[in-house]
This record gives C-alpha cells, sequence and structure tokens, in this order.
C-alpha cells in the first residue's frame, strides 16, 4: 500500500483540535490550583468534563491512526532521529490516556462526584480510599508536567522540520500538499 | 526533493523563532502556575498562614482539625421543591454524613476554647449527586474577600507568650475593617451554649438555589436546634462536648430544623460580611437528624473533604468572593493531609501509651 504525503483529514482534526484543548487543559490545571479567584469553581469543573472528553477523542484519535494510512518518516532523517520522533509520540498517545484516567480515578478515590457538564453523573472508577487519592493526585501533577515537556518537545521537532529541515514532515500535519 | 541549505544566519535566526516560541510557552505555564511573576494570594498560601497559626499536625485538617464524625438522616419537609430542582429538596428522606468540630488548627485545642464551632454536613442524592455544607457559628464574616480575611488569618497568629492571639492586633484589624461590624455584634452577644447539639450552625455565605423554570432565589441557609439550649458550664474535661454529644445521643438523636432565608432583590448577596434584614422570609426546608457519633479517627468522615461548592443540580454558588475561594484551599488542606496518611488512633493522648 502507497503511504500519503499528508495526514488524512481526520487525524490532521484530532490533531489540531486536541493540541488546542491539551494545552488549554495544561494551563488550566496548573492556574486552578493555585488560584482564589472567583474563576476558580468554573474552572475546575470544566477541567473536570473537558478531560472526559478529551479521553473519548484519544480513544477514537487510536482507532483511527492505527487504522488509516500515514505518511512515512524522511526516508534521510537519521536513525537516532526516526526513534526519538516514533519513541515521543507513543509516549504522547500514553500520556494522554493516563491523564484523564487518573483524574478520574483521583476523582473517584476522594469520593468526589464527577457530573459530565453539570449534567450526567458519571460512575466511579475506584472505590473511596484517600491513601490512593494522594498517589493518584500527586501522579496527576507530574503527568502533567511531563505531557507538557513532552509537547514542548514536539513543537521544537515540528518546527525544526518545517523550518530548519524543510522535509515536508511539518507540511504533512498542515495537509500542505508538496508539489513533487 | 531536497532544498538547498540555508544560509547560517538565516538558519540561526530560524533557530532563534524556535526558542522563542518554545520559552514563551513554558514561561507563560510557570506564570500561571505562579512559579514566577509577582507574588499572588493562592491556596497554598491561605493552608500556609493556617499552619502558621494551628501548627502542622500531620494528617490533621489544617483548619477545624478536632472534631467527631456524625451521621443521621435529612427529612426534606418539600417547602423548598420549588425554589430548587435538587432532589435534596423534595420530600423524603436521604442519608448525611457529617462532622462537628471547633474552630481550631490544633487537634488537642479544648473543646471550649474555641468560640466557633462547626458543623459540616454531606448528603447523598439517589442519583449520585451530593450537597456537601460547611457551618459554623456565626452568621457572617468579619470580612467579604479573600484579601482581607487572608489579612484575618494573620491578624489572628497566637501571641506565643499567651497561646492567643493579640488582643491589640485583632482590634486594630477590626479597625480598619468597618465591615466587620455586624461580626463583632454576633460575638460580643454571643453565648455559647452546654453542646453541639443546641448550636445553631450558619451556612455563612450566601447560594442561588434554581428552580425548573430557570428562576433562581438567593438563600442563606442555617440550622437551627430543636433542643433547648443552656448555658456552658465548663467541666475541666478538654473534650467536654464531644462527651456531652455522644452521651445525648444515647438518649435521643440530635435534631435541627433547616432555615432557609430568601433574599429580596437588593440584598448583599456576594459579600459574606453583610447580614440581610431580620424580617427576611424564612422556610423549614426540613429536619437533620443526628443518631450516631464516633472518633473521627478510622471515622467515615475522616477522609471526607467538606468542599461547600460540591453542590448537585438546583443549587449554586453565588458570586461571593470567599465562597469560590474556599473549594482551593480546602482542596490544597485535603492534599496535604492524605499526603501525610491518617493519624494513628493509638497517638491519641487519651489512649495512653501501652508498653
Amino acid at each position: 500500500m502507497s503511504r500519503p504525503q499528508i495526514f488524512p483529514w481526520p487525524l490532521r482534526l484530532l490533531h489540531w483540535l486536541m493540541a488546542v484543548a491539551l494545552l488549554g487543559m495544561l494551563f488550566v490545571g496548573v492556574g486552578m490550583v493555585a488560584s482564589v479567584e472567583g474563576s476558580q469553581p468554573t474552572l475546575v469543573a470544566w477541567h473536570k468534563s473537558l478531560g472526559v472528553v478529551l479521553l473519548a477523542l484519544v480513544c477514537l484519535r487510536l482507532v483511527l491512526r492505527l487504522l488509516l494510512p500515514t505518511p512515512p518518516l524522511p526516508a534521510d532523517m537519521p536513525g537516532v532521529q526516526k526513534l526519538a520522533a516514533h519513541a515521543s509520540h507513543w509516549l504522547l498517545y500514553a500520556l494522554m490516556f493516563a491523564q484523564p484516567l487518573v483524574g478520574w480515578a483521583m476523582q473517584s478515590a476522594a469520593g468526589y462526584p464527577l457530573v459530565l457538564f453539570g449534567q450526567w453523573p458519571l460512575p466511579a472508577l475506584l472505590a473511596e480510599n484517600a491513601g490512593h487519592y494522594s498517589l493518584l493526585r500527586e501522579a496527576h501533577a507530574w503527568l502533567a508536567y511531563t505531557l507538557f515537556a513532552t509537547i514542548l518537545l514536539h513543537l521544537a521537532a515540528g518546527l525544526y522540520h518545517g523550518l530548519i529541515r524543510r522535509d515536508g514532515v511539518l507540511e504533512a500535519m498542515l495537509g500542505k500538499q508538496r508539489p513533487l | 526533493m531536497k532544498h538547498s541549505p540555508l544560509p547560517a544566519s538565516s538558519q540561526l535566526l530560524r533557530f532563534g523563532v524556535i526558542g522563542v516560541v518554545v520559552t514563551g510557552l513554558a514561561a507563560g505555564f510557570a506564570w500561571t502556575a505562579g512559579w514566577v511573576g509577582p507574588q499572588r494570594l493562592s491556596a497554598q498560601a491561605f493552608v500556609d498562614r493556617f499552619e502558621e497559626n494551628g501548627g502542622v499536625h500531620p494528617g490533621y485538617r489544617r483548619a477545624h482539625a478536632k472534631g467527631l464524625c456524625v451521621s443521621g438522616w435529612f427529612e426534606s419537609s418539600g417547602a423548598a421543591a420549588g425554589l430548587s430542582t435538587a432532589e435534596v429538596f423534595q420530600p423524603g428522606r436521604l442519608p448525611v454524613l457529617g462532622r462537628l468540630s471547633i474552630g481550631s488548627g490544633s487537634p488537642h485545642t479544648p473543646d471550649i476554647a474555641s468560640p466557633v464551632r462547626s458543623l459540616a454536613l454531606l448528603i447523598e442524592q439517589s442519583n449520585g449527586e451530593q450537597w456537601r455544607t460547611a457551618m459554623n457559628t456565626p452568621p457572617v464574616l468579619p470580612v467579604g474577600t479573600p484579601e482581607a480575611f487572608f489579612e484575618q488569618v494573620g491578624a489572628m497568629r497566637p501571641d506565643p507568650a499567651t497561646g492567643k492571639p493579640d488582643p491589640a492586633t485583632m482590634q486594630a484589624f477590626f479597625a480598619k475593617h468597618p465591615e466587620s461590624a455586624s461580626f463583632l455584634r454576633w460575638a460580643a452577644s454571643n453565648q455559647p451554649s452546654s453542646s453541639f447539639a443546641t448550636t445553631r450552625y450558619h451556612g455563612i455565605h450566601a447560594f442561588n438555589l434554581i428552580a425548573a423554570d430557570g428562576s433562581i432565589q438567593p438563600v442563606r441557609w442555617a440550622l437551627q436546634p430543636l433542643a433547648e439550649a443552656e448555658p456552658l458550664q465548663p467541666d475541666g474535661d478538654p473534650n467536654q462536648l464531644q462527651q456531652e454529644f455522644s452521651a445525648r445521643l444515647a438518649q435521643q438523636p440530635a435534631r435541627w430544623q433547616l432555615l432557609l432565608t430568601l433574599a429580596e432583590p437588593d440584598d448583599p448577596v456576594a459579600d459574606s460580611s453583610q447580614a440581610w434584614p431580620a424580617e427576611r422570609r424564612q422556610l423549614e426546608a426540613g429536619v437533620v437528624i443526628i443518631e450516631r457519633a464516633e472518633a473521627q479517627l478510622g471515622g467515615a468522615c475522616q477522609d471526607v473533604n467538606f468542599d461547600p461548592l460540591v453542590l448537585p443540580n438546583g443549587i449554586q454558588a453565588s458570586a461571593d468572593p470567599i465562597l469560590r475561594a474556599r473549594s482551593s484551599a480546602y482542596a490544597e488542606s485535603f492534599r496535604r493531609r492524605t499526603r501525610e496518611g491518617a493519624p494513628q488512633a493509638a497517638a491519641q493522648p487519651e489512649q495512653g501509651a501501652k508498653p
């Protein structure tokens, strides 16, 4: 099967949608745990609901990623860079799954009801347990820092491909067909 | 296809662009987190200040550290069913988990040493939503903003010589905050009763009740004891109120009427230092019945964070900025104490050391 030059549109749509949402979630998350502003409870409520939506989106994205054809990395890329590219992409997928699941489990362990968009109560993933809550709460913070750092690395690499190597990797996600 | 290599100057510029984008995002993240930039009032700063006042007692709540777990029922009269769609206000009975406590950051404070007593409740609806509320004896707070409240906690720091807040510092604080007049009137007239069961507890903040048609009614709630109050007679027992309450429950449950005070259009609903006129209409929304009490260590309330912003549909937080700041500070206190792990029951002084 021949591989396309650019990512199929459903993967591009999900990539950019989730890029914006994930960065928003990371900024809101790290701000809301310190904030005593009047907006704080509203931000927390949105953070929880959007986290569940992002969990659903990453499930869909993984299925599409495995089913749809994707462009290959440039043949002249050094092996180490190819390895780093593959490893960082699967790390991003792992973090995108782990972070909302840990967040949900942490709500369950603390005994907080999780009500999607204030309307639909969701089941608890775990039984109430303060010790488990504490572990999950700390994990949620460290996963967030790791996810943010990995996104920055991914962004830097994307820009390196687009601005320095100019090898079509960035264009593959931007959706720009390159003339042959 | 291949591009011709970039000139060195152009390549340097492009690396510069990448560097600016990445460090810009990282700096924005650090600023949002409060790691860099101007000092802002934070949940961590509040909990630090509580720890400075009450000491750090691993595993205990940072505020209201000493308490008793209680449980029973809420029997809703249905009187507020027309104002709120929440199941808690429909006629019926729901289980209650609660906690009685005193206003001190130390778990070793004698029960009657604090003028503030509290009753926190968690009422779970059949759909899994919860109503959590933390109520205190004063009907209002001395101040109306998180910044002024932070200053108040600072003014309350115990004098090392007496172990109590310095009266001159407190007086200066109240003089600087004339909005504390309503609180000070309460403090001057408050007569502590002999029992947790005969104490009136106030939700302090306004909350909005949301009716089926979407209309909003701001209310304040309070628990009015149904047993007659007797004046407090100190008996020297540091756990006097806990002992009295447990002994009382052996005879009969403790009961309170849940009163909802309905705001009128011009009443201050976003300022917990301001009382509403005494003639405001009140509803008797139901009765809280407490049947059982147990020690908090190992008790059902130990691991519950009585965050007053855990609310079911039909009840919403008002714009009160102190109410809106509480959730964040409660979460930070909960995070710290669960990280430390629960205190061991054997460490309680009354248990005595065993060889």
